[in-house]
């Protein structure tokens, strides 16, 4: 396996989340692009505990597939949690001001520093 | 070029295109559907490197999970069926900036590993990740267990407008924020 494609396969990946992040106006699709950068994580580290941990020092390192992934799935309870807790955020946002566009969030101490 | 990494080129190839098509597409429901398509092909990128736990823990926590939450607030938010006309700001600062990082980090990661060629290891265990998980990850497991029981208080709390917004109608809408850092706090 050339370790290249899966890395280049993750970068494009993260740069596709960065360019959503930026991007997009809607709250939910931000977190859709947040996601898409947490699982190009995910795969760097999984590919990184199969082509470095298997080529450095095989006498104390780990087989493949274990310690990166196990990186992996913390990242992706810190990525379920967070998804919880960010749309819980956006609801009780869109109750109060009928709105997701996250451009025009009115926050309140801007406006006092600035008046 | 082995049979693997056609199956890795092909498998990258739909999580990037359908990758692109969640951060282009028009349609809030349909970025949200092509997210499934994306999760899955990655979920199918982490089997071919043997990772097998990590692929079926991604199948069900994001496939299952994580999108279905996000489709339930495009549909909680009333986000309109057809295609929406506002959901992008200007293009150039995000091209540059996304397109800067995704090229760079390409760059470095195709300078820094050139066309080597490593031997997959055999697929990995269930019974070894867990040895692994309780053996040397014990600490970060239970924290996360903590993080994931005030991140669901934290949601809750959110969601509450009766405990939310304790302090009277006219913080309404600085209340919830500072619900959700006791939550987290927790």
């Amino acid at each position: 396996m050339h370790a290249v494609i899966p890395y280049v396969i993750a970068t494009i990946l993260f740069g596709l989340g960065v360019y959503g992040v930026l991007r997009r106006r809607n709250a939910i699709l931000v977190l859709m692009a947040v996601e898409l950068m947490l699982n190009a994580v995910n795969l760097i580290l999984v590919t990184a505990d199969v082509t470095l941990m298997s080529s450095s020092d095989p006498a104390s390192a780990s087989p493949g597939g274990y310690r990166g992934g196990a990186f992996a799935l913390f990242v992706i309870v810190l990525a379920a949690a967070e998804v919880g807790v960010g749309l819980a955020i956006v609801l009780q946002y869109y109750r109060t001001r009928r709105a997701v566009q996250i451009d025009e969030v009115d926050l309140g101490h801007e406006r006092e520093t600035a008046g | 070029m082995t049979v693997a990494d056609a199956l890795l080129i092909a498998l990258g190839a739909v999580a990037i295109g359908s990758g692109a098509l969640v951060v282009t597409s028009t349609h809030l429901v349909r970025a949200g559907l092509y997210l499934v398509v994306s999760l899955g092909a990655m979920a199918g990128l982490y089997l071919g490197l043997g990772a097998g736990l990590v692929a079926w823990v991604q199948v069900l926590v994001y496939v299952g999970a994580v999108v279905v939450l996000l489709l339930f607030a495009v549909m909680l938010t009333r986000a309109p069926i057809g295609p929406s006309a506002d959901l992008d700001r200007p293009a150039w600062p995000a091209v540059i900036v996304g397109g800067g990082v995704g090229v760079g980090l390409a760059v470095l990661m195709v300078d820094a590993f050139r066309w080597t060629i490593y031997a997959l290891p055999a697929p990995g265990n269930t019974e070894r990740m867990g040895a692994e998980l309780f053996g040397n990850w014990v600490l970060p497991f239970e924290v996360l267990s903590i993080l994931l029981l005030s991140a669901l208080v934290g949601a809750i709390v959110l969601s509450r407008p009766d405990i939310g917004a304790r302090e009277g109608a006219a913080r309404e809408g600085a209340a919830p924020e500072d619900a959700g850092h006791e939550g987290s706090d927790a």
